[in-house]
């Protein structure tokens, strides 16, 4: 065909083939087709505008214009309508850049996720990409850790401890094998950020990965993935082999003739690995049992190596930070809390999805203005942050910041930015027994306090929904709970107690008021 | 205990050879097992820690302590219902017990005529999608005790009586 071809994206993201963009895109295949018309479909990632998932953006004179959510049944409507020159139609949402939603955003780590195709190095260095790896090969290994320690950055997996200074530790070990490894077991429910950012820019991984080879002198690089996440999976090894073909992975990177190799790992479904020691564990193909610190990682890591972990956000914020320099980054943000972060919107909430702003604004702001409430239309009565080991906030403090020290101040953390809604229906007794199960199902064994502590808890939270003497009951979990927080090994065992307790806190009515079946 | 086939024997020691000189493969060698043979049989276990100079016990230790590998065949069709907080709050346990009911079996069952199996998971990363299906590594979104019932129809539409039973 030789009449122009007009730029259709259609996401691949996994959560809109979960919606069904997979029917959407062949739709759109056979009705350009009979209509002959040419059209190409580009496989972009998600914007995280999931209820207008499928989003389908036609590229137009004025601009990428969205519609959606397209169902493969609308496809015909919407040629019809004229949707390739950017027509009206009952799912056309303008351009998606200027939606209010995503135009009061400020995204720097997402930069061009939903904008670009994720499998294309020549977008990706159109829109910004590699712009960093080549600046920090034009500096010292120091000025590139410099960079990223003033930038203000802190570890986006939870732990919120500064990425610049695990990276000096590594530097500054014994010249020999080190390695950088990447935490992309996301496994704390509410959470999609490193998924989407995997499937959408996966590049800026590989670059961030890069730069934190060059910075610390490790050769080898590993992507410890969660065997849940097949699309990541697929895509994450497309992308390292385009940046081998472009030469931005291998012995000589860039042309800098320094090596940087990376290839991807698979977890098993172990929610334990999301622990760095555990998941170096994983990654020596052993049980993910946790390791005893110190030795830190990044002393003595991967095969007793120094070893940086990062979690995906983390590594994949470190191209911008070297590109636009750590003021630009550290102008973002409140107090301690430097930057921008991905937060997830999940659960019961009308508008889910993903939204990355400065640190600082409120949690009621997020769940209304972004969020538009619940997606039952009842009222919010809480929300867990930072997944199955975070506490549950009450409507009461939804005016709280979120930043990582105003959180902890009431008693929660923000943990991987995903933060889950429940509606006034919610039984928290129930909750609270789901989060002592959850620890059951998932500890590894090494330590008493959660092996044994998180079945006991489970019994003890099943005789107050029976109905069983609650108030003894009660008293004994929370002194359950303190025994797992001061005596477990990790934070499986440490932080599980958190929502039971928050929840014990906030809504006891919750588990007094059971009567006895 | 049954034995292993030599088709099987095969697949497993070139799974091995092929892995056997890269850093801590026994991870990568159990996976790509169960991707050829839909589980990690038992009898494998001696052939893998022979092949890369591990004990039984090792290896065993690692296929039981991850919940991704199987030790028994799967159904032809792998259902893994989410069961985590984001689910839950938008009905999850209520579409786990329908698909307990629709399949007739527990979770970690197999239905009696090998078509399904079901497994729970906690958190596919659909979370803005809630309640989230995987099934045969196909992922779905907001899926109701209604979608689900089509999804299996669909995976399997030669299903002429119901696993429910007459």
């Amino acid at each position: 065909m030789t009449a122009a071809q007009t730029l259709v994206y259609v996401p691949a993201d996994a959560g809109a083939l979960s919606l069904g963009a997979e029917a959407v895109c062949r739709a759109i295949a056979a009705e350009a087709a009979r209509r002959q018309v040419g059209v190409q479909v580009v496989r972009n990632g998600s914007r995280g505008a999931y209820w207008l998932e499928p989003l389908v953006e036609v590229a137009t004179a004025r601009g990428r214009v969205a519609y959606g959510p397209v169902s493969a049944a609308d496809v015909p409507g919407l040629f019809e309508a004229g949707w390739l020159e950017g027509a009206a139609h009952r799912l056309r949402q303008g351009e998606a850049q200027a939606m209010p939603w995503f135009a009061s955003q400020q995204r720097l780590t997402f930069a061009r996720v939903g904008l670009i195709d994720p499998l294309s190095v020549s977008d990706y260095m159109e829109r910004g990409g590699y712009q960093g790896l080549r600046r920090a090969l034009s500096v010292s290994p120091r000025e590139i850790i410099e960079t990223v320690t003033r930038s203000g950055l802190r570890g986006r997996g939870g732990a919120a401890f500064p990425t610049g200074i695990k990276w000096k530790t590594v530097f500054e070990q014994p010249a020999g094998q080190k390695y950088v490894t990447c935490n992309a077991d996301e496994g704390d429910s509410g959470t999609f950020a490193d998924r989407m950012l995997m499937e959408g820019d996966p590049l800026s991984l590989i670059e961030g990965m890069t730069i934190a080879g060059i910075a610390t002198g490790a050769t080898q690089g590993y992507i410890y993935l969660r065997a849940e996440y097949p699309h990541a999976h697929r895509i994450l090894r497309q992308a390292i082999a385009r940046a081998y073909e472009a030469r931005c992975l291998g012995a000589d990177v860039m042309g800098s003739g320094k090596r940087f190799d990376l290839e991807v790992r698979l977890g098993a479904g172990a929610y334990i690995c999301g622990e760095e020691t555990s998941m170096l564990e994983s990654l020596e193909g052993r049980r993910g049992e946790v390791r005893v610190r110190p030795p830190l990682p990044a002393v003595k890591g991967l095969f007793g190596r120094p070893t940086i972990v990062n979690n995906v956000v983390t590594l994949a914020t470190v191209p911008v930070i070297v590109h636009q320099g750590a003021d630009f980054y550290a102008g973002y943000g409140a107090g301690k809390s430097r930057g921008t972060l991905p937060i997830q919107l999940a659960g019961n909430i009308k508008r889910g999805g993903l939204v990355e702003r400065a640190f600082g604004l409120s949690l009621r702001e997020l769940l209304y203005e972004y969020g538009g409430g619940s997606a039952s239309g009842r009222p919010i009565r809480a929300v867990q942050i930072g997944g199955p080991l975070g506490a549950y906030v009450p409507a009461s403090q939804f005016d709280t910041l979120i930043d990582y020290e105003a959180l902890a101040g009431i008693g929660a953390m923000l943990g991987h930015g995903g933060i889950v809604a429940f509606d006034d229906t919610v039984d928290m007794a129930r909750m609270a027994r789901y989060a002592m199960e959850f620890c059951a199902i998932e500890s590894c064994g090494k330590c008493t306090p959660c092996r044994i502590g998180s079945t006991r808890g489970v019994e003890i939270v099943e005789r107050i929904l029976a109905g069983e003497d609650p108030q003894r009951q009660v008293a004994r979990l929370e002194e359950l709970c303190e025994v797992m927080v001061q005596g477990s090994l990790c934070g499986l065992g440490g932080m599980a107690p958190f929502p039971v307790q928050s929840a014990l806190k906030h809504f006891r009515g919750d588990f007094l008021a059971r009567v006895s079946s | 205990m049954q034995t292993l086939s030599s088709e099987q024997r095969d697949v497993v020691g070139r799974i091995v050879a092929e892995f056997k000189g890269r850093p801590g493969p026994l991870l990568e060698v159990l996976h790509a097992i169960q991707a050829a043979l839909g589980y990690v049989p038992r009898e494998a276990i001696p052939l893998v820690a022979e092949g890369l100079n591990l004990s039984r016990a090792d290896v065993h230790g690692v296929v039981t302590f991850y919940h991704y590998f199987r030790s028994a065949e799967p159904g032809r069709h792998v259902v893994q219902v989410c069961r985590a907080e984001s689910c839950q709050a938008l009905g999850g346990e209520a579409l786990a017990d329908h698909a307990r009911k629709r399949l007739g079996v527990e979770f970690h069952e197999s239905t009696p005529d090998g078509r399904f199996s079901l497994e729970p998971v906690y958190c596919l990363g659909n979370c803005a999608c809630s309640p989230a299906v995987m099934i045969d590594g196909q992922l779905h979104g907001r899926v109701t005790p209604e979608r689900f019932d089509a999804l299996i129809a669909e995976t399997d539409h030669i299903l002429e009586h119901s696993p429910e039973g007459p």
